[in-house]
This record gives structure tokens, sequence and C-alpha cells, in this order.
């Protein structure tokens, strides 16, 4: 409960207007006060005040929430309604244990060996229990495993990790800046060509890129399901491998690994130890975005491209428009000779996956995506960008579910070729 | 509490999930935008008029209280489950059923979010002007329950000027039809006019027909920054005295202003007295011919900055600035006492003199902001409950209040409804005769007090 009084200051601060009725996309969905912002702090406060018990309805409301951070962006009066749920979920992990999804997020979070050997065995193995969708680059299960849609549509692992296939240092000219490249689970595993791309640029633009060993997963699979220790201890090892190398810039091209370092790790940790909150600080001062790296390293996207040009559209991460990366991305994709920019309506709706959200609420999470699929739809472009391989996975899902032949890269891919 | 015998019933209506009675339920419909709280013992979500219908007359025979419930956005308590009973949400029937271009009218469900039909409409060049600060999430049927204004009111009225019929379920489950799709209609009495701003007292919309306007060619929106509070108010008669009706006419005071200020879109300066947030609307030679000439109407008054916004982004942003106003008062202080004035529109310097000197009396922060051009204005006292006699303090500032408004020809609320938190008001302003002949009214419609009861009148 402690968790959720250090919040209680915040919790305070809702008014009850009613204003994220209008904002929260599972809201927009289920049209019921428990599954909107000022429901869920209504809740929240009831727990404090004893209204309301840990229990399992309580634990189902507040897992019914994206962390997109929609309404804390239009609150009128700043309720950071994704730390209260933070806070309620894990003061309910603390109380009934954490979900057996979530437990087995723990033991793959904390050992990198097992996240290795099962992306190994799901790189090799895979033909086994997915199929490939006809028409299309996606897999399906063939038979049922615990917590997965056997309608979602999954992309394929990577042979070989992303990290596997570089030195710790990629060295480039002595006078250009220094770059610390945070690489994320979903880079390294799934979508290793978004780390070749950022590579690729840094050192065309000859930037050293250093690539830690030692770097975890951000954490936010684990505190999003209120697994505090893990995000602690992830948190700990990223910022020891973070500060071995000296760094002008940390780089992420994860908008989620992007805000758990730059927003979540100083606001929610540092005070167990003198000293730590100023580091955390420091770090999230160095990190950046990819998009907004590239833009202060000046880089501009070569003039090769002639023949046909393909329409692009773009979709903003919640992750990164809730830090105001907003205007950097669609200046890139204006000033690229090869393609012609189509703004898509609601760019900067969530797609519904939520990380572990989608898990237990598939079904909420595809209506909300299906909207995006439409917006997407009605865009006219062939392909569609963004800044994060979750939400990558998230719309391939949705497109492929509806038929839609469209491509879905990260914004890096096509800066890079 | 209610029998489980009773949720039974419910649930055979409207089914089993579209009832909740779990703690974290009542809780989620405990509450509305005064802060007040009150816990129901069953929320149920019917579909239709006939569900509506069945809830009702099983109610009136069990004598169980029903409140009426759309976004719960209100601002007077209107919707709170004083004493327990259901909650009756209407938001699952949130269909716009027609949108007639031939006539100009619309047939919606009360569930309807008011911005989703002004989307609607406006594609088709048509117009809903009632424009209420909640439109964005609150519902028509709110919206009519509770005869919502909004800026657009000094030029266009507020939501009864544009509601021609409704259908209404009785508490004794009969479904009634008032007025039509006509633009007259004199046969009988005028029940829609009663139902509209009835605050859910007398029955439960179940479906709005809703007259629309041409959607105006074009809109200029407007700021004026003045280093005075008494120069922004007598800018406002100035203005409506110059013959000139503004679309809009918005006032902050200087404290408002402040609230706003640390929002990255405020436009206004932090320093400044007070503000209007003036919009015109029409064909285009007009809108820049009144530009100017409200420009020159307000010179000589304390203006310290006078901008038109240069496109669509720009407007919107002065407008969101204002919308944000009331729920950042909290900024202020922790609690808020909402009045909702209005006055003869020529007596807007004078209510804000009178209110100054309250403000001074008291020595309590109180907040004015509002649609200064039809002479309604939000007062918010502002005060922390934890300080001991802050509340007893507020209460005479509010009675003073009330005195004030009513010496100068006003009454005590001009859109959020008298609900709750001004029903211990109502006496000031209503003599016993006119409160006698309202409670034969609800009599009549509600023998058995069943429909959203101590609301309005005071116990």
């Amino acid at each position: 409960m402690d968790v959720l009084k250090q919040v209680e200051k915040e919790i305070r601060k809702c008014v009850k207007c009613g204003v994220c009725r209008a904002h929260c996309p599972v809201f927009s969905e289920l049209r019921r006060e428990p599954a909107v912002a000022r429901g869920k702090v209504a809740i929240a406060r009831a727990v404090l005040s004893g209204g309301i018990e840990l229990d399992d309805r309580t634990y189902a409301d507040m897992s019914r929430c994206l962390l997109c951070g929609s309404c804390v962006e239009k609150c009128p009066n700043d309720v950071p309604t994704d730390r209260i749920v933070m806070a309620a979920r894990e003061v309910l992990a603390r109380k009934r244990g954490l979900s057996s999804f979530h437990t087995a997020v723990r033991h793959v979070l904390k050992n990198r060996g097992l996240m290795k050997t099962g992306a190994y065995l799901a790189a090799v193995l895979h033909p086994l229990f997915l199929r490939k969708v006809p028409g299309t680059s996606g897999l399906r299960l063939r038979f049922p495993i615990p917590f997965v849609s056997r309608k979602r549509h999954f992309p394929k692992i990577a042979a070989k990790p992303f990290m596997d296939r570089y030195p710790e240092v990629v060295p480039g000219e002595p006078d250009k800046p220094r770059i610390v490249f945070f690489v994320g689970c979903m880079t390294n595993f799934v979508y290793p060509e978004i780390g070749e791309s950022a590579l690729r640029i840094l050192r065309k633009l000859g930037c050293t890129v250093i690539i830690p060993k030692g770097q975890q997963c951000c954490g936010f699979p684990a505190i999003s399901g209120g697994d505090r220790q893990t995000f602690d201890k992830l948190a700990d090892s990223n910022i020891a491998a973070l500060e071995k190398y000296r760094a002008d810039f940390i780089m992420t091209g994860c908008a989620s690994c992007g805000s758990a370092l730059k927003e979540f790790y100083p606001a929610m940790l540092g005070e167990s130890k003198p000293g730590l909150a100023e580091r955390f600080q420091a770090l999230a001062g160095k990190t950046l975005d990819a998009v907004v790296l590239l833009q202060r390293l000046g880089f501009k996207p070569e003039k090769v491209q002639s023949g046909m040009k393909s329409v692009v559209t773009y979709h903003d991460p919640c992750h990164l428009r809730r830090r105001k990366v907003t205007g950097e991305p669609r200046e890139l994709l204006r000033s690229l000779p090869g393609a012609v920019f189509a703004e898509m309506e609601n760019a900067d709706s969530c797609c519904g996956l939520g990380g572990t959200f989608s898990v237990y609420h598939y079904g909420t999470s595809m209506a909300i995506n299906s909207r995006k699929t439409r917006s997407i739809a009605r865009s006219g472009a062939d392909i569609v960008l963004t800044g994060c391989p979750g939400c990558m996975m998230q719309i391939s899902d949705g497109l492929m579910r509806e038929g839609i032949r469209k491509k879905v890269r990260h914004i890096l891919e096509i800066l890079s070729e | 509490m209610i029998e489980p015998r009773i949720i039974a019933i419910l649930e055979s209506i409207v089914g089993k999930e579209n009832v909740a009675t779990e703690k974290q339920d009542v809780f989620c419909y405990s509450y509305d935008a005064t802060q007040m709280e009150y816990l129901p013992d069953a929320v149920v979500y019917p579909a239709n008029a006939r569900e509506v219908s069945l809830i009702l007359k099983m109610a009136n025979a069990e004598n169980i209280p029903v409140f009426p419930r759309g976004a719960g956005s209100g601002f007077s308590g209107g919707s709170l489950p004083k004493g327990g009973g259901i909650v009756l949400v209407t938001t699952r029937m949130d269909k716009i059923v027609r949108i007639d271009t031939e006539n100009l009218v619309a047939v919606v469900e009360p569930g309807v979010v008011t911005f989703q039909l002004q989307q609607e409409v406006e594609k088709l060049g048509l117009f809903y002007p009632p424009d209420p600060a909640s439109m964005r999430f609150s519902t028509l049927g709110g919206n009519v329950a509770e005869c919502a204004g909004g800026p657009r009111a000094v030029k266009y009225g507020v939501t009864r000027e544009y509601v021609l019929g409704l259908e209404v379920v009785l508490p004794n489950g009969d479904i009634i039809r008032t007025g039509g799709e006509t633009m007259k209609g004199v046969v009988g009495y005028d029940l829609t006019r009663l139902i509209c701003g009835s605050e859910g007292t007398l029955g439960i919309i179940t479906s709005i027909i809703v007259k629309l306007l041409p959607l105006p060619e074009t809109k200029k929106t407007m700021l004026a920054v003045f280093s005075t509070i008494e120069g922004a108010a007598r800018a406002v008669s100035a203005i409506i005295r110059g013959r000139i009706i503004p679309s809009t006419l918005e006032f902050m005071d200087h404290t408002a202003i402040q609230c706003v200020a640390t929002h990255s879109h405020s436009m206004i300066p932090e320093t400044a007295g007070a503000a209007l947030i003036i919009e015109v609307d029409g064909d285009s030679d007009l809108v820049e011919k009144q530009v100017s000439s409200i420009r020159e109407i307000i010179q000589p008054l304390d203006l310290l900055s006078f901008a038109a916004a240069k496109d669509d982004v720009e407007a919107e942003q002065l407008w969101e600035t204002r919308r944000k106003v009331s729920p950042s008062l909290r900024r202020v202080n922790p609690h808020k006492i909402n009045e909702d004035i209005v006055v003869p529109r020529s007596r807007v310097p004078e209510i804000i003199r009178r209110i100054s000197a309250i403000h001074e009396k008291y020595s309590i922060p109180i907040v004015n902001f509002g649609h200064a051009g039809d002479g309604n204005i939000h007062v918010n006292i502002m005060i922390d409950k934890d300080i001991p006699g802050e509340e007893e303090k507020a209460e005479k500032a509010v009675r003073e209040l009330v005195e004030a408004t009513l010496e100068l020809g006003g009454s005590i609320s001009g859109e959020h409804g008298v609900g709750l938190s001004k029903a211990p008001y109502i006496t000031m302003e209503l003599r016993p005769a006119e409160i006698a002949v309202m409670k034969a009214v609800k009599h009549a419609f509600d023998p058995n007090n069943i429909l959203n009861p101590g609301k309005i009148f005071p116990d």
C-alpha cells in the first residue's frame, strides 16, 4: 500500500471533470466508467480509504489500461493516471502475487540467457508451432499455447539476434560523436533490421557506436505488470551498462524503451541509494530517440531514389507522442526524396498494444487497433512507418487480420536506404 | 440495499452484463464534476426505450429511486444517487438515428456525445450550436435534461432553443412523445420545453429531435487582453450596446488566466487583469467588418492587446485554454464552490464589482470566468475545507452573491442546473406559489417521487 500512498497526492488532484472520457482508447471501446482514467483514479482512492479491496475485480479494472498516457496529456490537472495505475498494479502484485504471464515475463527478463535461448528456439523451431499466413509475411499459431490468442499474427524471430552480430564498440571517426545504442528486446530478437538501419546511418555520419553487452530489457514489460522488483533490477543493470562508456548521447529506437529511460527511471527510481537519482537524471538527459538524435546530428536522407515514389504515412507511438516527439519524424519523412508523405487521421491515437495489455485483453486491443487500421487504409499510403517495434507488431497484426496489404516498417529503415 | 430479487429483475430486463453491483462499479458511478459522492446500490445500462420503461415500471412499483445519468460531468450534482438506488446510464443509447438535410433536423439517442453530433452535421454543412465546455464528452441526453448552454449561447441560445421534440419514459413506464419534427406546433402544453432543463426529475429522455442551422461560412476568433477587470466587463456591455452580437463573448479574470498559464498553448499573458475571447461568425465580409467594429468599441477600455487568431489551429488553442479553466482551478485551492449566476447583460460590470467586494470582505479567493456575453458568469469560490471556518465563510459569501445577483435582476443558475448544490438557495429566487406549481408538476409526472428524488427542491 505504501506505493499507492506515495501517489495519493496525485490521486487527490482529480476533480472528476470527465475530460478523460473523450481521450481514453480503452474507454472508447468499453464505455464504462471503471475503464476510464477518472474511474481508475476513483478506485485507487477507494482502495486507499478502505472502501474497495485489492481483489480480483480491482485487478481486472487496473489491467484495463494501455499506459498510453492520452489522459495524462489532456488532463487539466495533470493527473498522472499511468503512474497511479502502475502503483496500483504494484500493490496488487505484492498482495496477490504476479499473474502467471508476468511470472513468466519475470523469469525471461531476469535471465538474458533464457531470453536468448528462447529466441533461438523460436527462430529455429517456429515452423513447428507457427504457420505462414498466405500472401503475407505473418505467422499464426498452429495450436494454442498459454497467453496467446490464436488469431494473432506474429513476426518471425531473427535467426541471429542483433547484438550478437557486432562487437561492443563499432569505431567511427575520432572527432565525431560517440553514441551508446540501447537496443531493446524487440529490436534485438524480432526486428534486427531496425538495429542494422540505425547502425548504417550512424556509421555514415562517422559516429562511433557503442552497443554495451550488459544492457538488458528496459523493464517496461515488468513494471506494466506491477513487478517492481524485476524493474528495479533491470534498471540497475542498465544504468551500469550504459554508464560504462563515455558517450555524447544514448540512442533508443524503441519508443517504450526511450520512455523507460527518459521518464520512468527518473520518476520512479533513485530514492534507494544516495546519488542514484542524479545518475538516472543524467542518463535521461543524454537519452534521445533516434529521430531526434538524427536531426541533432544534421542527418539528411540521401538523394538517390529514382522512378516510382512510394506514399508513406506515420503512426505516432504513444511513448514518443507523450514526449512531444511528433514533428521530427514528419520533417524527416517530408524531406525524403523517394517518398510522398500522407498524414493519416488520428495518427496520434494508440495502436492498442499497450505492452502486456494485449495479452489479457486481446479483443479490446484489436478493437482499438481496427480504428488505426481504418485510418491507415484511408490514408492511401503504401508503407506505414513508426518509431516503435511494439507498434509495428500490433499494426502488422491488425492489417493482416483485415487483409490489407501494406508494409509496416520502422522509420529508421526507410531513412537508411 | 436493494434486494437480490430486484437485481434479478433488472438482469432479466437488460441482461446480466448490463447490471453492475460490485463495489468498483458503484464507486465509479458515485460522483460527477461537483466532487460530491453518493454510492448507488446498482448501475444499469439499458439499450432502448422499452428497457427503460420496464426498469421504471418495476422501480415505481417497488418504490426504488432511479437516477438517470449521461457522462456524469454535471456541475450541480443532478445525476448523483443521493440516498441510494439505481443509477440508470444512458450511454448505450448512442446512435445518431437520422440527419435530415431537407428539413434541417436530426434525430439522436440520448447517449450521443454532443461533439460527435456536431462533427457529423458539419460534414453536411450544417450546424448544432450548443457547446458546453464538456461537449467532447458530455451527452445530448444530459445536455437536454440540464438545458446546457455554452459560449455560443450569446448569439445562438441554449440547448432548449434546438430541441423540437422528445421521446420520454415517464416514471410509471409510459412512453410519451412531445413536439415533433415540425418548426411550429401549439397543440397542448409545451412538454418539450418543460422536460428540457427538468434535470431528470420528470422522465427519462430516450430520443431527441434537434433543429440544425446552416453552418456559417466563416468565423474569426479574437483575443482581447485588458489591464483591468473593469475594462473587460465594460467591454462586454459596450459590444452588446454597439448592436454587435458575437457568436461568443467569453470572460476570464486574472486568477483564471493564471490557472491556465502553465498550459503550453495559453496565449494570454499571465499578468493580464482580464481577457475576453470573442468570436464572430457569418459571411466573410461581414465577419471582417465586425472584427474592426469590435476593436474600435473596446479600444478605449484599458485594452492591452488585441489579436485575431491567424488560423483554425490558433483559434482552437484559444478555446482549449478556455475549456481548461474550470477544471484547473484546483491550482488555487482544493475545493471549489461553483456558482453559475446570470444577470442582464448590461449589469455585468456591476456584478463584477459586487463580487470583488465580497472577495475583499471575506478575503477568500474568487475566480470569475464564463459567458459574459449573455450575462452568465461562473463564479468559483475556492476554499480548503480542511481549514476550520473556511466552509462557513464560503457559505456566507455564496449567500451574498445570490443576493447581489437577484438584486440586479438575475438568476442563480444560467446553465448548470439546481441539482443538489443550488437547492438550498432556490427559495431566495422563487416565491412559494412558484415552487408550489413546480412541485405539483413533479407530482403529476412522478407521484411516488422515484425519479431523481432530492433534486431541485430543498427537502
